[in-house]
């Protein structure tokens, strides 16, 4: 199946379409802090892959390189087929109109209402629609996350799973092919950790999406991953479904499982 | 013989300043601008900061009328208070108290806003959503600082001089018009036009260190603490040795 929007040269090989973000020999440190070292990894069109990795091992770090918020030292990033490093500023926000991602810290806009917090991503990509589109697709995203009625509210009004919602609702506002999603229950209570994984994967269908999933969350990780990547020491360390992984005889991947 | 720590720190801290500095000229010119933040900001900054400065300046205003009459009383030149007030407060006190009063509010707050955003991603996020955050951020408050400051500085000259009418009322009579021809006869295009131009400069200050101190703010709640306070600090000290800087050029080039 393929998207209706394509950004030139995206199809160009259409091997590669069908793996939408593919990353061979990836390094980034920070000083002498090397944190990815050597890292490869596949994501295909229609998959949920979760990272599994302790905290610091380079999560955050590795989805930052692949939206273009970081660059690596080294290595290359594909996604549509276009490597990021080296992509123009005008390039990048063409595939990142494409590519969703869900901020740990939700990074909702405090001195904005929940509607412009949504707007701000059509308005700013000059995606050229007009008011009333703009308000459809507003209200479409939070009929999806279920808060509606918190269009005018400022976001110190809504509770911790209201923000990840109404940040979820801003992700897809642009109906990306790929979200990439930074722990995206971590910090909520078990119940509304699984309200947000099971929003997560019912949107997933709906818009048909493929997308990496950053979790130490075991319940949610064994709900939506289709895939486990572990990241352990710069590189993925090990792979495979849930069960897979969880009767692994190496103690280092089988101790997320416990 | 290696530089002491804190010498060390200093000067890396001075050296990203300056690169920051250089980054706001650079980004700035280039296109897209932001036109619709620029004026936003001016009109968050000039106004939060209004109240403020006309209280401070109206009472600055009184006190120094009401410190100086005794000396003159003394020296039998009471008639050229009206005089000395208005050249202390356009040259000096209006300028630098302004700027302080501006760098305790709009320093700290630009500090802790950009400080909170930079922490929990909402600068990642803008960057992201197809916006440069450093222009729409940064760029803007810049401007808007260095454009507000010198007309806070006029209004709080203006409220200053009505305080020192006030003040020169106390003890004995003067007429309203009378007061204001004499401030006005004693003031000369080289008290005014100085004053004026370092305000901007006062104002860029503010403006940039904020915006620094909050862009390189430390991860977690203290850091945006740290960095709206430290954001005041350099802010107020930088005023100083801009006014320092700005005497010795009117002096050397003999406006005075
Ligand atoms: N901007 C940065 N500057 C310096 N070091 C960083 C930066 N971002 C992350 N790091 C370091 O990289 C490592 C991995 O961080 P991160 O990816 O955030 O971990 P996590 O797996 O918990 O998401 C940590 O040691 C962190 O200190
Ligand atoms: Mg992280």
């Amino acid at each position: 199946m393929e998207t209706e929007n394509t950004i030139q040269g995206t199809i160009r090989n259409p091997k590669r379409t069908e793996n939408v973000i593919e990353i061979r020999g990836l390094h980034m440190s920070f000083g002498s802090n090397r944190v990815l070292k050597d890292f490869n990894f596949v994501l295909h069109k229609g998959e949920n892959v979760v990272v599994l990795g302790k905290s610091g091992s380079g999560k955050s770090v590795l989805i930052k390189c692949i939206i273009g918020l970081l660059s690596p030292d080294s290595g290359s990033i594909y996604v549509f087929g276009r490597n990021i490093p080296e992509l123009s500023q005008a390039e990048l926000d063409s595939i990142r109109i494409r590519v969703g991602f869900l901020f740990q810290s939700n990074a909702l806009y405090d001195s904005m209402t929940v509607r412009e917090n949504l707007e701000f991503p059509l308005r700013r990509h000059r995606l050229n629609l007009n008011k009333e589109q703009v308000n459809e697709l507003v209200m479409e995203m939070l009929e999806n996350v279920g808060l509606p009625y918190t269009v005018n509210m400022m976001p110190s009004e809504l509770s911790g799973g209201m923000k990840k919602r109404i940040a979820l609702a801003r992700t897809l506002i642009l109906k990306p092919d790929i979200i990439l999603y930074d722990e995206p229950t971590t910090g909520l209570d078990p119940i509304t950790g699984r309200e947000i994984s099971e929003l997560m994967l019912q949107l997933q269908k709906k818009y048909n999406t493929s997308s990496i999933i950053i979790s130490h969350d075991m319940k949610c990780v064994e709900f939506i991953a289709d895939r486990i990547v572990v990241l352990i020491n710069g590189t993925a360390y090990a792979e495979g479904d849930f069960e897979n992984l969880r009767l692994h005889k190496d103690p280092l991947v089988h101790s997320f499982f416990d | 013989m290696p530089l002491p720590l804190s010498t060390r720190k200093i000067l890396a801290e001075t050296g990203a300043l300056s690169r920051f500095t250089g980054k706001f000229f650079t980004t700035g010119i280039k296109p897209r601008y932001e036109w619709n933040e620029l004026i936003r900001q001016c009109f968050v900054i000039g106004y939060r900061s209004l109240p403020l400065v006309a209280l401070t300046g109206f009472i600055m205003g009184l006190v120094l009328t009401m410190q100086l009459r005794p000396s003159l009383v003394d020296y039998g030149v009471e008639s050229q208070l009206p005089a000395m007030v208005a050249i202390a407060i356009v040259r000096e006190i209006g300028p630098v108290i302004t700027a302080l009063i501006f760098a305790g509010k709009i320093g700290s707050s630009i500090g802790a806003e950009l400080g909170s955003m930079k922490v929990t991603e909402q600068i990642d996020a803008m960057e992201v959503s197809g916006t440069n955050p450093f222009k729409f951020l940064v760029v803007t408050r810049v401007l808007s600082a260095t454009l507000m400051l010198p007309i806070l500085v006029i209004l709080s000259d203006v409220i200053s001089l009505y305080g020192s009418y006030l003040g020169v009322n106390i003890r004995s009579t003067t007429s309203f018009n009378l007061f204001f021809s004499q401030v006005i006869d004693n003031l000369s295009y080289s008290d005014v036009i100085p004053a004026f131009i370092k305000s901007y400069f006062f104002g860029f200050a503010v403006g940039i260190i904020g915006c620094f101190k909050g862009y390189h703010s430390n991860k977690g709640t203290e850091g945006v603490g740290q960095s709206a306070n430290s954001a005041v600090v350099v802010a107020s000290i930088m005023i100083f040795i801009l006014d320092l800087i700005a005497v010795q050029i009117t002096d050397l080039l003999g406006i005075n």
